[in-house]
């Protein structure tokens, strides 16, 4: 078998497209590299979509959290402690064994059957999780950075006579954002290296349709040889990190168009904002 | 452990709930809340001394030193720590076997990787095939606390690089000026400076290495993810206790476990961090020196 028939077959495989079986003896690098890229789909489709609908939920948790009112204040601080404080692996777990004690049949909502069992598969499960999660530990970087926001910004605000809404989203919001970005990129990189937990807790790989390090595991445990598969694994996933760090980049940079060159927030490791 | 409890099924209600928490596997399930305990008292230190050097190396004239160093700074962000835990374990297995190998079968003539095995003489096999089964548990546990001790090293490289640069350049310059060496300056002021501006990100590293614990469960530990799963798995008639699946309430119980971890370390850290900030040229220590005068 060629390197090129293996990519055909095996491009698309953890999504069930091509070859049906892996290969089970004769391993070739092609094959390692090609079955862990095609794994590295599943990595960046948690990673993406939990990020995007993560950043929503968690602009409305830290205006939750910073809110006046303890009936909106109360419960983002529980959610946040709640999903902070407690391990991802644990919450996996929790999650799929909470999903899968729903009925089988579905339930019956006014008539109507819900649907139910995609609630167990990890494409949907482990996404909701992801979401939840990245969502606290974005609220919590941006909670401190509303905090944050220059006393000055907001007398400036003020004195041009903007109020409510259009000072929110005037002044308030990119201000926020601004301040925050750094942190969030962090998140955001370790969102994706999180989403690696997810074939390894709670929620089964359907048909050995995996992702990037399931393939590596499935390699290493065949070969007993880790010096091959996971420097695979590292090597796509040190590229996946350089890109998220370009593209926040750029966002970073669009956040900052207005400041003196001198004074612009550089992005870099904060070591205290780590996951 | 009780007497009553003989015939689990002949009890029930408050009795029943009773005996089966105190069965000899709950027991078990008890004692690996010590082990992840015992992973957090050795792995902490052990991964701030490899932060230290790494810290320095990464610090260091000398340049191949110097890369070391910011490698391995550098390689815990661009890689997920999970890869280094299912990697270094394994890799490490092999490399102790294979020196040990090296050693004791000086005239092994067959190769050590054969196809898709690897096949060491039967006296370099670590611990070896006879030893009791408390030491293949303590090996892999050790292995699994080297491990983790050499990723978190990583991380506490990096906060501890940040915190030496944070060091205000005039207290070291003053040190200079009074004629201290360089290694005098950095014994003496920089180290002993730097850990306030070190505390956050040491904090939060702490919170991390308690929610990375879990991790221990795929390692090959038996920790208290293994036990909340047994335990927890639905149990039939021909169980002392059968019960069906309680695998939820578990693992709530180990969210619950977890939870008053985080909980009661952000409180005591909070602590720590107004007792460092006494009389530094912080924020936070003019806050305090204003509040008492």
């Amino acid at each position: 078998m060629t390197c090129w028939e293996t990519v055909t077959g095996y491009a698309f495989r953890s999504l069930g497209y091509g070859e049906k079986l892996l290969p089970r003896s004769d391993f070739t690098l092609c094959q390692q590299f090609t079955l862990i890229g095609s794994g590295l789909i599943w990595n960046i489709y948690f990673g993406l979509l939990a990020l995007l609908c993560g950043f929503f939920f968690a602009n409305a948790l830290a205006m939750a959290k910073a809110s006046r009112h303890a009936a909106l204040r109360k419960p983002a601080e529980w959610f946040i402690f709640v999903f902070r404080g407690s391990p991802l692996f644990i919450q996996f777990f929790l999650a799929y064994e909470a999903l899968v004690m729903l009925p089988r049949a579905g339930i019956d909502v006014f008539g109507i059957t819900v649907e139910t069992a995609w609630l167990t598969r990890a494409w949907a499960g482990a996404l909701i999780v992801l979401f939840l999660n990245t969502a606290a530990y974005s609220a919590e970087i941006f909670y401190g950075a509303l905090r944050a926001i220059p006393k000055g910004d907001l007398e400036a605000a003020d004195a041009y006579g903007l109020t409510g809404w259009n000072k929110f989203i005037r002044v308030q919001w990119p201000t926020m954002l601004r301040l925050a970005w750094p942190g969030y990129t962090n998140e955001a990189i370790f969102l994706f290296h999180a989403t690696t937990l997810v074939f390894f807790s709670g929620f089964p790989a359907f048909q050995q349709r995996g992702d990037a390090l399931y393939y590596a595991n499935y390699f290493a445990d065949k070969t007993f040889n880790p010096f091959i598969p996971y420097p695979i694994v590292a090597f796509y996933f040190i590229c996946l990190t350089l890109l998220v760090i370009w593209l926040f980049g750029v966002v970073n940079t669009r956040l900052n168009r207005h400041l003196p060159a001198n004074t612009r927030a550089r992005i870099r490791l904060r070591p205290q904002i780590i996951r | 452990m009780f007497s009553s409890c003989a015939d689990p099924k002949a009890i029930e209600g408050l009795t029943w709930l009773l005996c089966y928490l105190t069965s000899g596997k709950h027991l078990d399930f008890y004692a690996s809340f010590g082990t992840v305990l015992a992973l957090l008292a050795i792995t902490a230190p052990t991964a701030l001394a490899f932060g230290f050097f790494g810290a320095m190396a990464a610090r260091s004239p000398m340049l191949p030193l110097r890369l070391l160093g910011q490698g391995y700074t550098g390689m815990v962000r661009g890689i997920p720590d999970i890869v280094f835990f299912l990697f270094f374990v394994i890799a490490l297995d092999q490399g102790i076997e294979w020196m040990v190998h090296q050693v004791r079968c000086p005239d092994w003539t067959e190769p050590v990787r054969q196809g898709l095995e690897f096949r060491v003489c039967p006296e370099a096999k670590v611990p070896s095939s006879n030893a009791a089964q408390t030491w293949h548990s303590l090996y892999g546990f050790g292995l699994a606390v080297f491990t983790f001790a050499l990723v978190f090293g990583a991380f506490a490289a990096n906060v501890l690089t940040g915190a030496m640069a944070a060091v205000p350049r005039a207290q070291l310059e003053t040190a200079e000026s009074y004629g201290m060496t360089p290694r005098q300056v950095f014994r003496r002021i920089m180290v002993p400076q730097m850990w306030v501006y070190a505390l956050p990100g040491l904090s939060n590293l702490w919170m991390i290495l308690i929610k990375a614990t879990p991790l221990l469960f795929l390692l090959g530990v038996k920790d208290i993810v293994y036990w909340a799963r047994e335990l927890g798995g639905s149990k039939t008639q021909a169980y002392e206790y059968p019960h069906p699946d309680w695998r939820l309430y578990y693992f709530l119980f180990l969210l619950c476990f977890y939870l008053l971890m985080t909980w009661g370390s952000e409180r005591v850290l909070g602590r720590v961090s107004q007792r460092l900030s006494l009389g530094q040229a912080t924020a936070a220590g003019e806050a305090q020196r204003k509040a008492a005068a």
